[in-house]
């Protein structure tokens, strides 16, 4: 099949460590306690519908989505809701909880009807099934899937794109789950062009997975998914540089995919649409890749949501040596975790385990002006000044320069040899200038309201005084 | 002989004409805003709300502030403006901030090694610094850096720490902090809580030694008026604070009758306290 494949700017190529890739996905055993928070996407928190003391069924709806952007959430499995409260996140912040004890007998709940000719069903009725199912982009993100399926009339969508790209190293999740499951896979992608009313389906697959090439190629070969082999390069996986390598369409400076007629969809996400379409299963589990080199035996496991981290370890055959560094994600954009209490959500791709021999400490230096960043950066920004800048708080001047376009890959980190924490920079950066821009937004309210105020006041006053006279 | 002339003719000149623009073109600036102007400290910290020492005084001078809000200008100058203009001033109460944890390295402990960016702001993006209290002072420093009256001190243990004579509560550490443990309050109560963790107390107990458990002892030995609950810690009220002497009911030290727990911190206040 001719296919056509362009390079995207810069990335690494960071050894590939996926140790766990022959792992088949193993479910996990029920647990007697699991811990849901109620914030597992981008957006507001979901709003609860239990109490304390509520009997739930596996399934059921835990809590609603409250506002545009955000998602419900379900029950993982049956039991008693014991406790509301909050649990430690990923971030290291506080979020709102409800702690689930299990009742052992894992009864479902009455589950949603299933859609299983869903050739036929009007796109309405399956956008609202994946919005009742809770479903979010698995690759990371966590965006409210049902959002990104429902592109303004006036964005014409012309290309469906499957991210299988995987490119974090150590991550096998979604490698075991192409193999594993292509026939849902399929049909999930099927469901997502059929809502977005589009023809053209690419599935992007790095050449590190031939065998799951081979046999999305073998399954798809009678419709009109286009499975392309992507050279391995770190970030291939981000949704940007997916877009340009399969179409050479750029997505313009704060837009989105859809304005340039693209959708992206992780597989993993696609998996969970399919199972909520055609089986009516809302998104209460997810396939996690628990590895390192200090683990037991690392595999590939399914997990309910709210399995706490040290579960997960502990089913993966716990630890050899003491781990230096626990990482939830993958070891380039993943996030240091300090404890094990933190559940698994819908978008815990993996957890990583280093040992001391692995992880290293560094002084960061000088920057010396190098410039491999700069030849690194897949957005094309230059890490190393913004930095400097950010160093100095020149906040203003950073975003003049592009920073927030930073999708925090992590390339520049990898590649600077001074040691210099350059995504730290850019997130703390990202961080501040969006807090600039909504302390000015909430500034400029304020004094609106407090003119509109003195107006009506004098108006009232003095309604024949001549305006601006003091 | 001739330039001389020249030169002497066209200064002559060139000095009627500036003269003549600035008398019939020339911006009247109010005198009175200059006065109020060079009574204010030119320090620029934003701390009466405006824009800096300039936009102040246009706006005391234009009747929209009242003279008193800057929390560097001495009582003289507050009161000659107050002279000038014919107001009263606002009611001052000198304020300082205080840092509401005192969760140092002897007292509250650490979960993971941090060796990212030495600063608050930035930590926060890392599991939020990693202390095992996550609501307490990562004591890397931002609030020091952005004090512009060199007022508050690290310590050695890692916990900032305010010097009140010098802190004029001008708030910008208020802003600066991000875990937002700075409150300005006025300079003359005698107690503060010093923890700002909503948590249970067995939790918190847990993370700190210092921490407010929530045992309302406090509240019994000062009534209800004084301090009161808020959920798991207590809260003074600043209008009608509590005797210093209530400091001795609190098992933790939590509720301390200095500023920021000096008494706990740095070399040089153990010998202020030797």
């Amino acid at each position: 099949m001719p296919e056509i494949i362009y390079q995207f700017y810069g990335g690494v190529h960071p050894p590939q460590a996926k140790i766990s890739s022959q792992d088949a996905i193993v479910s996990a055993p029920l647990l007697e306690r699991y811990v849901i928070p109620l914030q597992m996407h981008i957006g507001a928190p979901a709003r609860l519908l239990v109490q304390k003391g509520n009997k739930v069924l596996r399934g059921q709806m835990l809590a609603d989505a409250s506002a545009f952007v955000s998602a419900p959430i379900h029950a993982p499995t049956s039991g008693l809701i014991k406790e509301v409260t909050t649990c430690l996140g990923v971030l290291g912040t506080q979020l709102p909880a409800v702690i689930l004890e299990s009742d052992g007998e894992d009864t479902p709940a009455e589950p949603l009807a299933p859609i299983p000719n869903w050739q036929d069903s009007a796109p309405a009725d399956l956008l609202r099934r994946i919005g009742d199912a809770g479903i979010v982009g698995m690759g990371g993100a966590a965006f409210p899937t049902v959002i990104k399926l429902s592109p303004p009339p006036e964005k014409k969508i012309d290309t469906l794109i499957i991210n299988g790209v995987e490119c974090e190293p150590c991550l096998t999740a979604d490698h075991r789950l192409m193999l594993e499951s292509p026939d849902k896979i399929i049909a999930g992608m099927q469901i997502c062009a059929r809502i977005l009313g589009v023809k053209r389906i690419l599935l992007g697959i790095e050449k590190n997975k031939s065998d799951a090439v081979d046999l999305m190629r073998n399954k798809t070969q009678d419709t009109s998914i286009q499975v392309c082999a992507l050279d391995v390069r770190y970030p291939q996986g981000a949704e940007k540089q997916l877009i340009y390598t399969l179409t050479k369409r750029k997505v313009p400076t704060g837009g989105l995919p859809m304005d340039i007629g693209c959708v992206v969809q992780n597989v993993a996400s696609v998996y969970a649409i399919a199972e909520a379409v055609i089986d009516g299963t809302p998104l209460y589990q997810r396939i996690t890749t628990v590895t390192g080199t200090p683990l037991q035996s690392p595999g590939n496991w399914r997990f309910r949501v709210g399995t706490p981290y040290a579960e997960a370890i502990r089913l993966a055959g716990g630890v050899t040596e003491d781990p230096v560094k626990i990482i939830s994600g993958g070891p380039m954009m993943g996030v240091a975790v300090y404890s094990l209490d933190i559940p698994i959500t819908k978008n815990t791709s993996g957890i990583l385990l280093m040992s001391g021999a692995e992880v290293s400490q560094y002084q960061s230096k000088s920057c010396i002006r190098c410039g491999r960043c700069n030849d690194t950066c897949p957005m094309q920004l230059m890490p190393g000044i913004l930095s400097v800048q950010i160093e100095n708080e020149s906040f203003d001047l950073a975003e003049s320069w592009h920073v927030m376009d930073c999708m925090e890959c992590g390339c520049c980190s990898y590649i600077c040899p001074a040691g210099r924490p350059l995504v730290q920079h850019m997130r703390r950066a990202k961080a501040d200038v969006t807090a600039l821009h909504q302390a000015a937004k909430a500034a400029k309210a304020a004094k609106e309201a407090r003119e509109a105020k003195e107006a009506a006041k004098e108006a009232k006053n003095s309604p024949a005084s001549a305006p601006g006279k003091k | 002989m001739q330039a001389v002339v020249i030169l002497l003719s066209t200064g002559v000149l060139a000095g009627l004409a500036i003269a003549l623009v600035v008398k019939f073109f020339g911006v009247q600036s109010d005198p009175l805003l200059e006065e109020v102007a060079a009574l204010t400290p030119g320090a620029n910290c934003g701390g009466c709300g405006y824009a800096g020492c300039a936009a102040y005084a246009d706006a005391m001078v234009s009747g929209e502030a009242k003279p008193g809000l800057c929390p560097a200008m001495s009582e003289d100058n507050v009161k000659k403006i107050s002279a000038l203009l014919g107001v009263t001033s606002e009611v001052r109460v000198r304020k300082v901030a205080v840092i509401c944890c005192r969760g140092d390295d002897d007292m509250a402990t650490r979960q993971a090694f941090y060796n990212g960016i030495n600063n608050c702001r930035d930590a926060m993006q890392v599991a939020a610094g990693a202390k095992t209290c996550t609501y307490g002072c990562l004591g890397l420093g931002a609030c020091a850096r952005a004090c512009p009256y060199g007022a508050i001190e690290i310590t050695s243990k890692r916990l900032a720490v305010v010097h009140p004579e010098l802190c004029v509560g001008c708030g910008k550490c208020v802003q600066t902090c991000p875990k937002k443990l700075i409150k300005l309050v006025p300079a003359s109560a005698p107690l503060h809580v010093l923890c700002s963790s909503p948590e249970k107390g067995v939790t918190k107990r847990k993370a700190c030694k210092a921490a407010c458990i929530g045992c309302q002892k406090c509240v019994k030995a000062a009534g209800e008026g004084q301090i009161r609950m808020n959920g798991f810690l207590a809260v003074i009220n600043y209008g009608d604070p509590p005797s210093a002497e209530i400091a001795s009911s609190c098992p933790t030290g939590a509720l301390s009758a200095s500023i920021a727990g000096t008494e706990q911190s740095g070399p040089e206040n153990e010998v202020i306290n030797a």
